[in-house]
């Protein structure tokens, strides 16, 4: 039927109406980024959603066969490039468990600290811009400047606000200077009144709990056949966190809440995100704690064939000069064999599958984001709710198109 | 963890040990090789099984190996928040042959099927709607197969003239830099320059 065609019924004088079909984005402010949905609409219903991705596509899994394990590295800050550090962790994990490095004790702590770091960027991304989606101005703008504080320890931890490339294979690039770590820690102290202050602003609004509540709600079931991690797992009342369940790096030391939610819906994720900040501003005061005592002191890079050797010895010796010649050239060799390393991301479970052939290139890497799977049961999820809601259920989602579509 | 996998090594040669053509152990991962034919099979029963209860669908993916008579590796991961175990299946696919799709199984092998095909060209029957799914609209060829040059075959601009974006086929102003890391003191097959005279010598 043609648009503007007018076909009543003869017998009941009736109109038929047809669905409505609108293209939401992919330059919509609510898409965070450049998704696609193609809605059909019935009235303000949504009958049917869509999702085209690719719009972000980059290739790179495929840049990646070409180019050394180190080379890659970057790569990972521009997947879910609200979080960068969570990403390399995965990469490095990967890369240290095939070639069995032991990482020291110190680099894992730094890891610890900027991972929780990096969840705490993303959820405050998440929280707020969710409230601006449904209506509310205020909450990112103090969001934000949270963020930026903590991009200013990015910056000074590795140099870079957001593509930090600062996880390194065998440990992290670079030691803290203890001044950073005193005012991470300052930091911490204050966080939680900010968070406070976020509280008051939406967790007992009327119009965000109007526009959450009760929206996209997940049972167990649907958890297990969208194959969903992290928040969204959670929020339905599932105590999985990969940091508790399969612990990495240390987070075995660690002693930290998982928060989980009732009802499964926008709102019970909303509030898990609130708790999960607090629980990682607590996990960032006990690495800071344990980085000051004599156990955390030390290197922060395994010394070896993966890792460069020291300024002060590459001055003096000529197999150190040779080793950071051929590393950075070369690079280092991956014996064969192939490795699924999954770390919990903020928004879930980010892992990557790789695969070397004992070259200094991977073989196959595919990276597995969390967002994929969570945006993909977009149809299922936003079935049956209005045409508002959708932009309710994609912030909850928490999707970053530079994972999803790598 | 490893006794577990242990355990369910067992526990697939006793149940299931005509879907499952072998399986090993290695970086505290298990990973069984089944067939195309069992594939749904396998996969049904390690959800459904109470003792292994697989519910998760991890991730989808394939490897291309171009020297394969089947070229393919459809690869499998499955997580059991339950068990707390992990597993990873393989199959092996020619460039001919058709994929069982599992969506029926796991609804969310929907996206990864769709990307496997896109990427790899691989084709799987029963998926209700095998679309591309990351590439351009109208795009051709498989890019993560290993004969796709990384550059493409097509590159995009903004005409001025016609008012819309043009696809042309690829120049580079520089050749793709693809480094050459092999010793040639150890591993490089090919001929050094000046090597060609050894063989005029004798």
């Amino acid at each position: 039927m043609m648009d503007g065609s007018y076909t009543p019924d003869t017998l009941t004088q009736e109109q038929r109406i047809r669905n409505f079909n609108i293209n939401f984005g992919p330059q919509h402010p609510a898409a965070h980024g450049v998704l696609r949905l193609v809605l059909e609409l019935d009235g303000e219903i949504v009958e049917r959603c869509d999702p085209h991705i690719g719009l972000l596509h980059r290739g790179t899994e495929k840049l990646m066969e070409s180019r050394t394990y180190l080379q890659n590295l970057p790569y990972f800050d521009r997947l879910d490039y609200v979080a960068p550090m969570n990403q390399e962790h995965a990469w490095c994990l990967a890369i240290e468990r095939l070639t069995e490095v032991e990482v020291p004790r110190r680099a894992q702590l730094i890891r610890v600290l900027y991972s929780e770091i990096g969840r705490i960027l993303s959820h405050l991304l998440n929280v707020t811009t969710q409230a601006m989606d449904v209506g509310a101005l205020t909450p990112p703008l103090w969001g934000f400047e949270e963020r930026e504080k903590l991009m200013i320890f990015y910056e000074r931890a590795c140099g870079a606000r957001l593509h930090a490339a600062y996880f390194r294979p065998g440990g992290v690039h670079q030691d803290l200077p203890p001044a950073l770590i005193d005012d991470i820690e300052e930091w911490a102290h204050a966080f939680p009144k900010v968070l406070d202050d976020i509280d008051t602003l939406l967790t007992e609004n009327r119009i965000f709990k109007q526009r959450n509540a009760d929206i996209g709600i997940i049972s167990e079931q649907e958890i297990l056949d969208w194959g969903y991690s992290g928040v969204m797992v959670r929020g339905s009342g599932l105590a999985w966190d990969l940091r508790r369940a399969q612990p990495y790096e240390c987070y075995d030391e660690f002693d930290f809440k998982i928060p989980v939610g009732k009802n499964g819906d926008c709102y019970d994720r909303y509030l898990c995100r609130m708790q999960e900040m607090r629980e990682s501003t607590s996990i960032m005061l006990q690495a800071i704690e344990k980085l000051r005592a004599p156990e955390g002191q030390g290197d922060v890079l395994a010394r070896g064939k993966l890792t460069p050797p020291s300024r002060s010895d590459m001055k003096t010796s000529m197999e150190s000069l040779i080793h950071h010649f051929k590393l950075y050239t070369e690079g280092f060799h991956v014996p064969a064999g192939e490795v699924y390393a999954a770390v919990e991301a903020p928004k879930g479970e980010f892992g990557v599958y790789l695969v070397a052939d004992g070259t200094n290139k991977p073989y196959r890497a595919k990276l597995r984001a969390p967002g994929f799977l969570h945006l993909q049961s977009m149809d299922h999820v936003a079935k049956g709710h209005q045409l508002a809601d959708v932009a309710a259920i994609i912030g909850t989602m928490d999707v970053v198109f530079g994972e999803i579509d790598r | 963890m490893s006794t577990d996998l242990h355990d369910i090594t067992a526990q697939l040669d006793a149940r299931m040990s005509d879907a499952v053509v072998g399986h090993e152990i290695a970086f505290g991962e298990l990973t069984v090789t089944t067939t195309l034919s069992h594939l749904p099979v396998l996969v049904r029963w390690l959800q459904s099984d109470e003792s292994m209860k697989f519910s998760t669908l991890v991730d989808i993916t394939a490897v291309d190996y171009p020297g394969r008579a089947d070229r393919f590796e459809v690869v499998y991961h499955f997580l059991s928040m339950y068990r707390n175990h992990r597993i990873r299946l393989k199959v092996m696919a020619g460039e001919d042959d058709i994929v069982p799709s599992i969506t029926g199984i796991h609804a969310s092998a929907n996206w990864f099927e769709r990307e496997v095909f896109d990427m790899f060209g691989i084709l799987f029957s029963g998926h209700p709607d095998l679309r591309r799914l990351l590439t351009d609209y109208g795009f051709r060829g498989h890019p993560l197969r290993k004969d796709f040059p990384t550059t493409g075959y097509t590159e995009v601009r903004y005409d001025e003239a016609l008012k819309r974006v043009v696809y042309e086929p690829v120049s580079l102003v520089q050749e793709y830099r693809q480094f050459d890391f092999m010793s040639p003191w150890e591993g490089a097959d090919y001929v050094l320059p000046g090597d060609e005279k050894k063989e005029a010598a004798t």
